[in-house]
């Protein structure tokens, strides 16, 4: 054995406790390898697996490289990415038993802790593994994107000094520097605040670079939203999927100062390691951005190609072309356009638009006035923004009976309708002067782009003076408020408006939705210009209340465990009998993501459409007059029955 | 928003006395022709703040000579009915904001809609 040490000087000689314990150290590094399905064989061949001596050690190309150069020419040497060991082989078995011989148990220094490695003969190299050898569809990496001149000039122009945190938004996240602006990125949501943008919008010196994109079609509009992470080396951002109600498709990463490698993952396992240099845009569309995960792990070295990498940015599957490469601070410019409706992407599974909005339990029945503003917000203002759209293409036919009381109105009436929705009733009587309100921008809009009168606000607080009306209606609204007190407030909202001797229409949906033996419609058909049309569509059965996976962007500021003592709201079946006064009502969006599976790559079934849950009382039968015999100064004019809701026509005294 | 709805709106903001009449600081304005219905511009006279009117269609610089103070027996004065018939329909406000006069809160307006909406501790 001795004469197999022929010019290894740096070997000093063993005692023979010192083999004993090699030999043991060896045998536990057997077991080990036999664990990630690695056989070693006792007789010399001319591939060795070097345990403790890979990429997952911290181990570099170049280091193992220099020592194994000692013992002959090393042909391959396979060094798969973050695992504990390298496989090597030799032109000869008598190189590979000189290295053998030679190294094992030698002691390395790298990246500052000390390597003892372990050499074993094997009878091949085999590296086959489960990583990928494709980009994830839709991402692509454009090197050199930004000269050096521009990618110093980015980096110059950050102002991290918190004094200026009054324009923009920054962060001391746990692992890495954070600066927003255009919008900020709540991390307690993982939304934004939509209605509420940062003063001063994107920063001027990103005009170059954002203009470049769109020239270059990377992009088809500019982002509204810019994201600049720093990170050390050591930090790194989890892995995650940009949430899809937040932000449109095609999100833009510009990298600076450093390069880094950020791994990205299908939901099915699969895994691309993706090399980002230092001055390249990254940008991800369709499946990588909707259905992959990227994040980046926090350490100080990564994996990457040693040599010509197969196709840009890719981390290959080969691990005979991987080494280290030591971080530096890397600065990214992420740029997005933020998402002002349902995202209606291809990826249900992935979607938070496409996932019926139920908070991690199901919201309980408010306790106070704040617990109800919430509630409200969450599962009504919020629900309608969302549907808008689909909502109002089910709202064109007026009901025949408030049509009847809007045509009774003499010319040049003032009406306010509170809760005008699309403002299907604003035209109805032309001699009338109508105005609409809503909650919902949306809405509204289409009532503007109609030549119609609307402004938002909520029906609790009508912006109009007092008694400037001849007649209000409130047409299936006042059962979206949660509390007794809250319906009761928004009669009296109405009745102020009122002139006196003016006249207020109210529509509820009733508990009873039989009648005098008659079926409302809504139980009977399923007609799409009916009155609170839901369709039963497929979804409304899969909810599960404690499904902790649903509504995680959607849980917003309402908090439900603070009630718990609280019944749940349980949800509604559509085109069923109401089993309670309180619940929540299914929609079934429909009229979206059939777009974005033409777009796919893949084509795929049409996936059901996203479910969204609104509040709702119900009234029985006589609450709604015992409601309005609580607001001083009117009287019941009439009352009924119309199609499964409770009406009144109230008068104010003259 | 049409300043006849103008003359209707109020700022309701916590607090404030008289948020009457709001201010308009116009960015863009259109200016449309309607078709003229005298008996609809008589009855809706009666319901308008008239100083508030005049206030408003003189800051978007459509006064158009509309008097000060209302005149008596307007139902049979066609021209000023006519007058008040433009600045009550025909004008109309697209982008700018309202302005509380005694809170000073701003209502922004967007593609004709005011946003009157109050946040939780405004109301």
């Amino acid at each position: 054995m001795e004469s197999c040490l022929n010019g290894n000087v740096k070997l000093v000689k063993r005692s023979k406790e010192d083999k004993k314990l090699l030999r043991k150290q060896l045998k536990a590094s057997h077991t080990l390898l036999k664990h990630e399905g690695i056989n070693t064989t006792s007789l010399p061949t001319k591939s060795l697996v070097v345990a403790n001596g890979g990429l997952g050690n911290g181990m570099s190309r170049e280091t193992l490289q220099d020592v194994l150069k000692e013992s002959g020419c090393v042909e391959t040497l396979l060094m798969p990415p973050n695992k504990p060991y390298a496989f090597l082989t030799y032109a000869s078995a008598e190189e590979a038993q000189r290295c053998q011989a030679s190294l094992n148990g030698r002691q390395l220094q790298c990246q500052g802790q000390t390597l003892t490695l372990y050499l074993s003969f094997v009878e091949k190299v085999g590296s086959e593994s489960g990583v990928c050898t494709e980009l994830p569809p839709g991402l692509t990496v454009l090197e050199d994107f930004i000269s050096t001149e521009e990618e110093a000039g980015l980096l110059e122009a950050i102002d991290w000094a918190p004094q200026r945190a009054v324009v923009t938004v920054q962060k001391a996240l746990k692992h890495r520097r954070v600066k927003h602006y255009g919008y900020e990125f709540r991390y307690d949501n993982n939304n934004v605040d939509k209605d509420r943008p940062l003063p001063g919008g994107l920063p001027p010196f990103c005009d170059t670079v954002l203009e470049r994109c769109l020239r270059e079609n990377h992009i088809d509009v500019t982002p509204d939203q810019l994201t600049i992470n720093q990170y050390e080396p050591g930090q790194g951002i989890p892995p995650h999927v940009d949430t899809h109600s937040a932000f449109e498709d095609t999100i833009l990463s510009l990298s600076l100062g450093a390069k880094t490698v950020m791994d990205f993952r299908h939901p099915d396992g699969r895994s691309v390691a993706v090399v980002l240099p230092e001055r390249s845009l990254l940008v991800m569309k369709g499946e990588s951005r909707y259905l992959w995960t990227h994040g980046i792990t926090p350490r100080k070295f990564d994996v990457v190609p040693a040599g010509h990498t197969v196709s840009p940015g890719l981390v290959t599957s080969d691990p005979g072309d991987l080494t280290l490469s030591k971080r530096g601070t890397r600065t990214s410019f992420t740029f997005r356009r933020v998402r002002r409706t349902a995202c209606d992407c291809a990826y249900p599974s992935a979607c938070d638009s496409q996932r019926p909005p139920v908070a991690p339990s199901a919201p309980a029945l408010p306790q106070d006035d704040g617990d109800a503003s919430r509630l409200e917000a969450q599962y009504v203002h919020r629900v309608y923004e969302e549907i808008s759209s689909h909502f109002s293409s089910t709202r064109h036919s007026p009901w025949p009976r408030v049509s009847d009381f809007l045509r009774s109105l003499p010319p040049g009436a003032v009406l306010a309708d509170v809760g005008c929705g699309n403002g299907k009733y604003l035209g109805i009587n032309p001699h009338l002067w109508a105005m609409g309100c809503d909650r919902s921008h949306n809405l509204l809009q289409i009532c503007a782009d109609r030549g119609l009168q609307a402004f938002v606000s909520d029906a609790l607080d009508v912006p109009l003076r007092s008694g400037v009306c001849d007649a209000c209606i409130s047409i299936a609204v006042i059962h979206h408020f949660s509390t007794q007190e809250r319906r009761l407030a928004a009669v009296n909202e109405l009745v102020r408006l009122l002139k006196p001797g003016g006249r207020a229409l109210i529509y509820v949906w009733a508990l009873e939705q039989e009648y005098k033996k008659q079926r409302s419609k809504y139980l009977k058909e399923n007609n799409p210009e009916q009155e609170e049309e839901e369709g039963r569509g497929p979804g409304a059965e899969q909810i599960t209340q404690n499904d902790p996976d649903c509504g995680e962007v959607h849980a917003g500021k309402y908090d439900p465990s603070a009630q718990q003592a609280q019944p749940k709201l349980s949800v509604h079946t559509n085109r069923t009998e109401f089993n309670s006064q309180d619940l929540l009502v299914p929609w079934h969006l429909k009229g979206v993501a059939q777009k974005a599976c033409e777009t796919s790559a893949e084509s795929k079934p049409p996936a059901p459409g996203p479910v969204f849950h609104r509040y709702y009382h119900v009234f029985r039968e006589g609450e709604l007059e015992n409601l309005c015999r609580r607001v001083e100064n009117i009287t019941i004019q009439t009352s009924y029955h119309d199609q499964g809701n409770w009406c009144v026509i109230v008068g104010k005294a003259l | 928003m049409k300043l006849l709805t103008h003359n209707m709106l109020t700022s309701h903001v916590k607090g404030v006395i008289k948020g009457y009449p709001l201010l308009i600081k116009a960015t863009e304005v259109k200016v449309s022709e309607v078709e003229f219905n005298p008996q609809f511009v008589s009855r809706m006279i009666p319901k308008l703040e008239w100083t508030a009117l005049v206030q408003a269609a003189d800051g978007l610089g459509q006064l158009n000579d509309l008097p000060n103070e209302l005149v008596p027996d307007y139902e049979k004065n066609d021209e000023f009915l006519r007058k008040v018939h433009h600045v009550l329909l025909e004008v109309e406000v697209l982008e700018g904001c309202l302005q509380c006069p005694e809170s000073g809160r701003v209502f922004p307006i967007s593609r004709g809609v005011p946003n009157m909406l109050l946040n939780e501790d405004e109301s």
